[in-house]
């Protein structure tokens, strides 16, 4: 039972990293029809440039900062270098140009930093557990990630369901010429979304790195895992990318918990482990294609 | 009396808020040419995208033929004879002229797992597709062009020569005027005069001197509904067409 | 008007020709192994080839297609796993080391995974296909690294591949041979399928979905048709790779491979019948000559991308075109004076009309 918790809480860990990351990606294709790989490649400058700075500086505030600055500036100069002409593209000139982005961040990152792991510790202060019920312990840090994500989740909805850019981000996600006959400066707008998009891509880069080890390649490893997400969300909703983040994060996280505990009973502990980690990976990609067959513009499809 | 080609029955459709088709009900005869006509956003297009299944009616019925075929798909519907015309033309815009034509060809003749003999030699599509090119005016020397390359008018003429390679028992016309000159206009019209009595046809369309010189029977919609439904000059004279025809017209 | 030099088949034969040359040519010039990197080139081929056939003829992108090439790589590798140890697959399939015998099962294998997999993603278009093409590859990715029992993550070696009628395929330039006469039969075939019934349907799928219904065309059977010939074509070139290479992995399928396999395409010319051909010949020759330059050849082949498709449409051969003076096939004629549209403006506003239908 207690086990069972952790892992909930695990799995709705991964889900808000999957959250920040799809928000994004949800958005730039719902408004700007560009389908974006190397929304990845964010996510790892984020990582990378938090885990620079904390190891330099040794403060988790100026990691936090230097993270998201490098992820939005690298987001905005890919915006206005490249995307800004995919555009009007079909969607197979995006995924090979952003397939090029990609090939390109991961040598540089290569070049900067090498082809080591960087690990970064949990900042101080958010180190150690705190009881969320009686006989359970859970890390502080990840339950921040949690509370972070939320806040964020609340944050886009306030900003989307309130404010005039939300309300032309939800026009222009439904019907993409009104905006434009409209005469709002779409230029502007579709940087500020991309802008945000990376902002968010970067936070999850910056959050993960504690968690996870900082190399080249965590980028393309978690996107496939938002679009498994983002399509199962439904295109364009960021209602969606939050239901399916939640759900993908923790379908996966539980599978990855009790596959392998499951397989050791019918066989060898080793061969058992091997295949139920990969049965596992094969979980969400499973439920993408179950969802899809019932729903095949996902589950809150926001083009009606 | 005959029974009817086609026969729409109180068909309805919601665009959230916007009733687009609101009880429609209209009958195409054996041979008729029957026009569909009324102001700006009254749902003619959407009307017709529900005859054709493209749109999915929210009540309603459909019969083709004496046949419901409400639940069909689109290309179930077209095998059964239902052929149509784009407005906005909708042609494979890097094939030439007789291509577009010989693809529709091919569609009628039945399934494509054909993957060995050149289709680009075949003289079963070749030749009924220079038929229907010929048929609706498509000068031959404009033929082996690629559609990217064909003026507005011309796109027009091919749509219909499409919608016609098909082998309908009935078409449906959506707006084969719109865009065209004056010149090009009259020579639609004889086209389809020619086709006239051959082939029961809904035409949708704006140009009224087209309309009122080809239609047996007109019915005007407004608002998704039927206000009127008769002869011409029935129509012509129906004060409560005028008032809300005319009016819109204007204000539009 | 039908001249020699502009049909694309004379090209591909004339090319086949020459390249069928490269191993008497290669030790001359003191480089044998080109004959190596040629193989490559040619294997590639047929994999972009067959990825050509929906992307290209069809417009269905599907970003999922080194699937294919790795489940014809691991039927290869599988069954001669198998025939080592003597035990038959599953109890019941005893392996094998005959290309005769691997490479139908090999192609047989392609299908019936491209089949599956297109049956389910084809029920999507647009970015959700993308999207679910590029899943469903990284799941097969994950299965097989998981498969401790066939190496996982290490792979799997193969040797002592039994000559096939009577040629041995440890010689490099037999090896190439069979690679490019394989690619010979599999652009012979994609001519035909291109200009036949079905592919006059697929070219209709490309561009227009809408009037494939109003046609009275049901296209989902004739996509999935389509999808899965492109496996077999895919797990055919998987088969040879991995009897070039003699060793199969994960990394086979993993979704850069089904980048790579698109830029092939793109970069040769998207829908043409040597498009691809010339794209595996440029992306692996230049994956060659950068790495031996720099170990972070990726740094330099990112932007190169980046820049092909921003500013270099249609490829190689569209640059080729342009080049050789080729009138456009889109050039319009000038028209007689009563064929342009009058000034008269038409009598329904269309947006209007649109935006109140919905």
């Amino acid at each position: 039972m207690a086990l069972l918790l952790e892992q909930l809480l695990n799995g709705v860990q991964l889900g808000v990293t999957l959250f920040l990351l799809a928000a994004g990606l949800t958005l730039v294709f719902g408004i700007m029809g560009v389908i974006n790989l190397a929304h990845g490649s964010l996510y790892m400058v984020g990582a990378y440039a938090a885990a620079v700075t904390a190891s330099a500086t040794g403060s988790a505030l100026l990691a936090l900062l230097g993270g998201l600055a490098a992820a939005a500036l690298t987001g905005m100069a890919v915006e206005y270098l490249a995307l800004r002409r995919l555009y009007a593209r079909d969607h197979l000139d995006q995924v090979l140009a952003t397939f090029g982005l990609i090939l390109f961040f991961n040598e540089g990152m290569v070049l900067l930093f090498g082809r080591q792991p960087l690990f970064v510790n949990v900042p101080d202060g958010l180190r150690g557990a705190v009881r969320v019920l009686p006989g359970i312990d859970y890390p502080v840090y990840r339950l921040l990630i949690i509370a972070v994500g939320l806040l964020v989740a609340l944050g886009l909805y306030l900003l989307i369901q309130r404010t005039r850019i939300g309300m032309l981000v939800r026009a222009g996600a439904t019907n993409r010429d009104m905006v434009r006959a409209l005469g709002v400066d779409v230029r502007l707008l579709y940087t500020l979304v991309f802008g945000l998009g990376a902002l968010l891509a970067g936070l999850a880069g910056v959050m993960a790195g504690p968690i996870l080890s900082v190399q080249v390649g965590m980028g393309e490893q978690i996107l496939i895992t938002t679009f498994v997400v983002v399509v199962i969300g439904g295109i364009g909703s960021v209602r969606g990318a939050l239901f399916g983040a939640i759900l993908v994060g923790v379908v996966d996280t539980l599978l990855r918990a009790y596959v392998p505990g499951l397989l050791r009973q019918v066989m060898a502990g080793p061969d058992a482990d091997a295949l139920g980690a990969g049965l596992a990976s094969m979980g969400v990609y499973l439920l993408m294609a179950l969802v899809l067959l019932v729903k095949p513009r996902g589950l809150f499809p926001a083009h009606a | 009396m005959a029974e009817p080609v086609l026969s729409v029955q109180h068909l309805v459709k919601r665009f959230g808020g916007l009733t687009a088709t609101d009880d429609l009900s209209i009958e195409v005869m054996p041979g008729e040419l029957h026009a569909l006509i009324g102001p700006n956003g009254a749902g003619k297009t959407t009307a017709i995208g529900q005859i054709m299944g493209e749109i999915t009616p929210d009540a309603g019925r459909i019969l083709f033929l004496g046949e419901d075929v409400t639940r069909l798909s689109t290309p179930a519907r077209v095998r059964r004879g239902l052929s149509r015309s784009f407005q906005i033309t909708q042609l494979l815009e890097d094939d030439t002229a007789e291509d577009n034509v010989a693809l529709a060809v091919q569609a009628r003749a039945g399934h494509s797992f054909r993957f060995w003999r050149d289709a680009f030699g075949d003289a079963r599509l070749r030749g009924p597709a220079r038929a229907a090119l010929e048929g609706v005016g498509l000068p031959p020397a404009r033929w082996s062009l690629p559609v990217a390359d064909l003026s507005h008018g011309e796109r027009k003429q091919l749509e219909l020569a499409v919608a016609l390679a098909s082998g309908p028992r009935m078409l449906l016309l959506d707006e084969p005027m719109a865009g065209l000159g004056a010149s090009e206009s009259l020579r639609m019209t004889e086209v389809l005069r020619g086709l006239k009595g051959r082939i029961p046809m809904l035409l949708v369309e704006h140009d009224m001197d087209a309309v009122f010189s080809l239609a047996d029977r007109i019915s005007v919609l407004v608002y998704g509904h039927c206000i009127a439904s008769g002869t011409p000059d029935e129509i012509r004279q129906d004060p409560a067409v005028r008032a809300a025809y005319l009016s819109e017209e204007e204000r539009v | 008007m039908h001249r020699l030099w502009r049909d694309e088949r004379f090209w591909a034969v004339l090319l086949l020709a020459l390249a069928a040359l490269v191993p008497v040519v290669a030790p001359l010039l003191g480089s044998p192994a080109t004959v190596g990197l040629a193989t490559r080139i040619a294997i590639y081929a047929i994999a972009a080839s067959s990825l050509n056939l929906i992307l290209g003829q069809g417009g269905l992108v599907s970003f999922g297609h080194a699937a294919y090439f790795g489940l014809g790589g691991y039927a290869v590798g599988i069954l001669y796993a198998h025939y080592a140890s003597g035990e038959p697959f599953l109890g019941l399939i005893p392996g094998s080391n005959d290309l005769l015998v691997t490479m139908p099962v090999a192609i047989l294998a392609g299908g019936i995974g491209a089949a599956i997999i297109g049956a389910l993603s084809l029920r999507t278009a647009g970015v959700q296909f993308i999207m679910i093409t590029l899943a469903f590859a990284q799941m097969l990715y994950f299965l097989f690294v998981s498969l401790k029992a066939y190496g996982g993550d290490d792979g799997l070696a193969i040797r002592r591949v039994v000559p096939v009628l009577g040629m041995n395929l440890r010689d490099p330039a037999t090896l190439y041979w069979i690679a490019l006469g394989l690619l010979a039969l599999w652009l012979f075939l994609m001519d035909r399928i291109g200009r036949s019934r079905f592919g006059r349907i697929l070219a209709g799928v490309r561009q227009g979905e809408r009037r494939m219904a109003a046609i009275g065309v049901r296209t989902y059977p004739y996509k999935l048709a389509a999808f899965t010939i492109a496996g077999m074509g895919a797990a055919m070139a998987g088969a040879l790779m991995v009897n070039y290479l003699r060793f199969v992995s994960p990394d086979m399928m993993h979704w850069t491979k089904s980048g790579e396999l698109m830029v092939m395409v793109i970069l040769g010319g998207l829908g043409t019948l040597l498009g691809p051909v010339v794209g595996a010949a440029a992306l692996v020759s230049l994956e060659y000559t950068l790495s031996g330059l720099t170990e972070h050849w990726q740094f330099i082949l990112g932007p190169i991308l980046l820049l092909v498709v921003l500013f270099a449409r249609g490829g190689i051969l569209g640059g080729l075109r342009r080049l050789a003076g080729r009138p456009r096939q889109h050039q319009a004629q000038p028209l007689p004076p009563e064929e342009l549209p009058s000034g008269e403006l038409p009598p329904g506003d269309p947006v209007a009309e649109r935006a109140a239908h919905g």
